[in-house]
């Protein structure tokens, strides 16, 4: 009698799910209203967030965004001012650390410098009623997984700063946590080791499906790493997406400044998809303003395409622009060029060009050529928002 | 209503943390040990202060007697002790002001008294709290009291008492008091000047030449340090004195007064101010003598412009802390200031010489200011200090100039000598007969057994007394840093603990001796079961050296990464694991430290145990102290030699344990 009962359940319960995607009931993680007050300077405002099980989510800011400050209240090391943290449908909001359920990775290591690796990882196997022979057992496979296996008898200050990483990373995970937190994990390291680094944490995430809430202010690391990013800035949660939804449709002027780099432009809204940039008339991607409402509209170098000049044969939706060539910069496997003309007004556009485009077209400083805007690719934001950086 | 603001804070109440099994513990034992530094520190000043504006008098009209007539009939009226005063004038005013143990007999109003007289007497108070003692019997209320004549010679006023600044008067309106301020700032001010110059010259030497045998003169100077304070006092008396080996050097000057105070407290303060000044000028900066001599500054430029601004702060904080030595000194003049009066001395003179308490509290608290701005202007120069430092400084190395550097050497060796030689003539006086008489060799003066001051045992008892400090302090004092550092959140505890553990480096050993026999001796205090016992001597000498180390402490844990507690927090692991399995180990080199300062300065320390020790807990220091006062000066020479040697061989022993203990447990240092 019971066993249909609880497949009824199951099945309620998964459509009810896939009915209500956003549902937060489902979430691993969820942080609701959070604030955080360091007297008067508020460092998180009204941050809401949920996290699914088994994702790897990456926290992205400036220094100062409060990107830590976060990490930091769901581990419960510095707690929000106001606001409730959920974790497994379990209210955790005021627990102390140890009632918590998360291992930590931090920037500094915080390896135990007198204790052997080992030992290291061992500390939190102890004391929970686990013979010796079972704790010696799971260190030796946690040294396995993160390639260190022949290091365990060493002190920390005999490794590398990577395999440091790397012990934290085992001594963190050793308990099976249900949440593992990684405070700019890989900033104390070099770029090489770096690359390294951010390729093993990721395939260890997938192995063992933890799910992953990591700080950074490497976009690199993000984009290459996270599942989900969430951009912050003063405090608020710019936008929450995908690498390439936070790439591609950046939700703030903010975010497409702040990852990767972008064209802003002064314009003024036509028509429901229309602007004008300079003197001409450009086709841009459906936008709310108003018709006449100054904006800033966005390009990424690389969407720009260079045609020879005087060629008009722009697809329907995508307007084109003759201009000249000024410096041209030489970043390895394009050229940055400085794009000025008539059309442009005073604007100034930067262009990535491939090797093989500037080849073909034979650029150089002072060439003549035109260029195409995709209109999905131009993106309006407000003008005279605050954030604007500097391009 | 603005809507930034209302975003800012939302409705509702702030989140408050859950505190977890290890939140708890660590609040717990800090609460302990901010509860042993409040009966060890804040309630021992608290009675002192009060006990300062404490008078007493004897109010005599609230006295009534009656006498009877031959046969025993009362037939004339009862009479109050002021109006029988008024008419005999017995007892003139500037009298019925006492102490709290002044005693008034009853008989001084009645001339006529005697004791065979067939009379009868009645006594009572015109309220309540009037007491007086019949006997050692304590009376008191409005019930009359008879006694026969031969009782009533033995009944006895006592004082009631009032709070006000009277005390204070009767100080600064008595010349031969407060003239004490002028003579202890004086001194104090010329010492510092002096200790501070020959310390430069001295750490500059050690830090800037190449001469040889730095280690040595290092050592040489850091020596006064392992003795009492009163020790080079001793020497001076044996080399001035009135019989002294060169008496004739001070062209007719006496010893005993300024000039032997400044001398000594040269020698006892130079190590102090050696290693501050050592540590400023280590600190400084080569690229700034790179600069300097690229752009063809003279040495002497280089000197003033670089060299002193550099060292600034170090100067500043040596001197203000060889000021506050001086100043809160007491040995030292006690030994060799003859009649100059000082301050420290003041205090002792009033308690142990003429038993005015209160008198001896005043004096305490008028101690306490200087001691006090001394202390406040230390902490802010060192805090400046600490921004001085950079990571990017590169240590300033030394190049041979062979005629600055035999300038050093000379230098360093007549400091070196000055140094050694009054240890010298101490070691000597022990060891000769009778100076100057019989100069023959013999350990007469050993035999400590039969002087006064306690004998050997005295010398046993500071051993105990410094190893209990040694171990007991070491533990609570690091028990409370690692709390005060590692415990999360708890602001207002935090910052109050701080300033409980900052509290004893302001206060001067004779305030806070002379504060534990107001607080520790009071019988209505449950912990005066201490008074008098080898525990309350330990209480007050880790109390007194509680704030160094506890700075050591402090400064070592700060080394320790901030989140090892958030990861065993995380790892479900207790406190006291960490504490036990890495932090202890970690910083076992500085507990080491803070127990062999508590150690010495155990061994040396005179001015707070002097009040407090009793005939079966004599001290070594105290006796030196005894003996000298006794004029059994070479016994006081040898017993102050006894503590050198003790504390040296309790150095070499902590550097060989050091040694021992860091090639064991710090392998992990070593890649």
């Amino acid at each position: 009698m019971r066993r249909p009962l609880l497949v009824l359940r199951v099945i309620i319960s998964v459509t009810w799910y896939k009915s209500s995607e956003a549902s937060s009931v489902s979430s691993y993680l969820r942080i609701r209203n959070l604030y955080k007050n360091f007297g008067d300077f508020t460092a998180l405002k009204d941050i809401s967030l949920e996290i699914e099980e088994g994702e790897f989510v990456c926290f992205l800011g400036p220094s100062g965004c409060g990107k830590t400050t976060l990490l930091r209240a769901i581990a419960g090391l510095d707690l929000q001012s106001f606001g409730s943290i959920e974790q497994a449908g379990r209210d955790i909001s005021a627990l102390p650390i140890a009632r918590r359920d998360f291992g930590i990775v931090f920037q500094s290591y915080a390896l135990f410098p007198n204790l052997t690796i080992e030992r290291n990882i061992a500390f939190g196997l102890e004391n929970a009623g686990r013979s010796k022979t079972e704790i010696t057992g799971r260190v030796a496979e946690l040294l396995d997984l993160v390639d260190l296996a022949d290091q365990g008898k060493k002190y920390p200050a005999q490794l590398s700063g990577g395999q440091q990483q790397r012990i934290a990373l085992a001594r963190a995970i050793a308990t099976s946590p249900g949440l593992l937190l990684l405070d700019e994990p890989l900033s104390a390291l070099d770029a090489k080791v770096r690359v390294h680094l951010r390729h093993q944490i990721k395939e260890l995430q997938r192995k063992l499906g933890v799910t992953t809430v990591m700080v950074t202010h490497d976009q690199e690391e993000a984009l290459s790493m996270a599942d989900r990013i969430v951009v912050m800035n003063h405090g608020v949660i710019e936008q929450v997406g995908t690498p390439t939804e936070i790439y591609r449709e950046p939700g703030s002027l903010f975010v497409a400044d702040f990852i990767g780099e972008t064209n802003q432009i002064h314009s003024t809204i036509t028509a429901a998809n229309g602007l004008t940039v300079g003197k001409c008339a450009l086709r841009s991607a459906a936008h709310g303003f108003a018709q006449g409402q100054q904006v800033i509209v966005t390009i990424r170098p690389e969407d720009i395409i260079p045609h020879e000049p005087g060629s008009r044969r722009a697809e329907s939706d995508h307007s084109a622009l003759a201009v000249t060539v000024g410096e041209m910069e030489f970043l390895g496997s394009f050229w940055r060029s400085r794009l000025t003309g008539a059309e442009l007004g005073d604007e100034v556009l930067y262009a990535d060009f491939s090797i093989n485009a500037v080849r073909r077209l034979s650029l150089a400083a002072g060439s003549a050529l035109t260029i195409e805007l995709p209109a999905d690719r131009l993106i309006a934001f407000p003008a005279g928002g605050d954030d604007v950086g500097n391009g | 209503m603005s809507a930034t603001a209302e975003n800012l804070r939302p409705a509702g109440r702030p989140i408050k943390a859950r505190l977890g099994r290890d939140d708890l513990a660590m609040r717990g034992f800090m609460a302990v040990i901010a509860l042993y530094l409040v009966i060890a520190l804040a309630l021992p000043l608290y009675a002192m202060l009060s006990k300062s504006f404490s008078t007493y008098q004897f109010d005599l009209t609230s006295y009534e007697f009656q006498v009877s007539d031959d046969t025993g009939n009362f037939q004339t009226a009862p009479i109050t002790a002021a109006a029988l005063n008024e008419t005999l004038q017995a007892v003139p005013s500037e009298d019925l002001a006492t102490s709290s143990d002044g005693r008034l007999p009853a008989t001084s109003f009645f001339p006529e008294f005697s004791f065979r007289s067939p009379m009868i007497y009645r006594i009572r108070g015109t309220g309540e709290d009037v007491s007086f003692l019949i006997g050692s019997e304590r009376f008191s209320g409005t019930a009359w009291q008879e006694v026969d004549s031969n009782t009533f010679r033995r009944v006895m006023l006592r004082p009631v008492r009032s709070q006000g600044l009277q005390n204070y008067t009767t100080y600064f309106s008595t010349p031969s008091l407060f003239r004490s301020i002028e003579n202890s700032l004086f001194i104090s001010a010329l010492s510092t000047i002096i200790t501070v110059t020959l310390a430069f010259g001295f750490a500059y030497a050690l830090s800037r030449s190449c001469m040889r045998f730095k280690g040595v003169f290092r050592l040489i100077a850091l020596a006064p340090i392992l003795v009492p304070s009163l020790l080079p006092g001793i020497a001076l008396v044996y080399l001035f004195g009135n019989q002294g080996m060169i008496k004739g050097l001070l062209l007719g000057e006496s010893i005993y007064g300024p000039i032997g105070i400044v001398i000594g407290s040269v020698f006892f303060t130079f190590p102090h101010a050696m290693l501050i000044i050592t540590t400023a000028l280590a600190i400084s900066d080569a690229r700034l003598y790179e600069a300097a001599e690229s752009l063809k500054a003279s040495r002497w430029k280089i000197f003033w412009t670089v060299t002193l601004p550099g060292a600034r702060y170090g100067l500043i904080s040596a001197a203000f802390v060889v000021f506050n030595l001086v100043i809160t000194d007491f040995g030292l003049p006690k030994v060799i200031g003859g009649q100059y009066n000082m301050l420290a001395v003041d205090i002792y003179k009033q308690v142990i010489g003429q038993q005015n308490f209160e008198m001896g509290a005043v004096v305490s608290v008028v101690l306490l200011i200087p001691a006090l701005v001394a202390f406040a202007v230390d902490r802010q120069v060192q805090k400046k200090q600490v921004a001085l430092l950079s990571a990017r400084s590169v240590p300033y190395q030394p190049r041979a100039n062979p005629r600055a550097d035999w300038l050093a050497f000379g230098y360093c060796s007549l400091v070196a000598v000055f140094i050694v030689g009054l240890l010298a003539v101490c070691q000597f006086a022990a060891l000769i007969k009778f100076w100057p008489y019989d100069l023959s060799l013999s350990m007469n003066n050993y035999a400590f057994d039969l002087m006064d001051g306690g004998g050997w045992d005295s010398y046993y008892n500071s051993i105990q007394l410094a190893l209990l400090t040694a171990v007991f302090g070491t533990l609570v004092v690091f028990t409370g840093g690692y709390m005060v550092e590692k415990i999360k959140g708890f602001e207002t505890g935090r910052g109050l603990f701080q300033l409980l553990a900052m509290l004893p480096m302001a206060i001067p050993g004779m305030v806070l001796g002379l504060a534990y026999i107001f607080f520790f001796n009071d019988p209505r205090n449950p912990l005066n079961v201490f008074y008098g016992t080898m525990a309350i001597l330990v209480i007050c000498t880790v109390t007194h050296f509680y704030t160094v180390s506890h700075l050591t402490a402090v400064t070592a844990l700060k080394q320790m990464d901030r989140e090892f507690e958030s990861v065993a927090a995380s790892l479900k692991q207790p406190f006291h694991k960490l504490f036990r399995l890495v932090t202890v180990p970690v910083c076992l080199p500085t507990i080491l430290d803070i127990s062999i300062y508590l150690f010495v300065n155990a061994m040396t320390t005179v001015s707070a145990v002097v009040f407090l020790y009793s005939p079966t807990t004599t001290l070594a220091s105290v006796a030196v102290l005894n003996m000298d006062d006794a004029g059994d000066i070479a016994p006081a020479a040898a017993m102050g030699m006894m503590i050198f040697y003790t504390n040296a061989g309790a150095r070499i022993l902590h550097l060989i344990i050091s040694k021992g203990v860091l090639k064991r447990t710090q392998a992990w240092r070593f890649r």
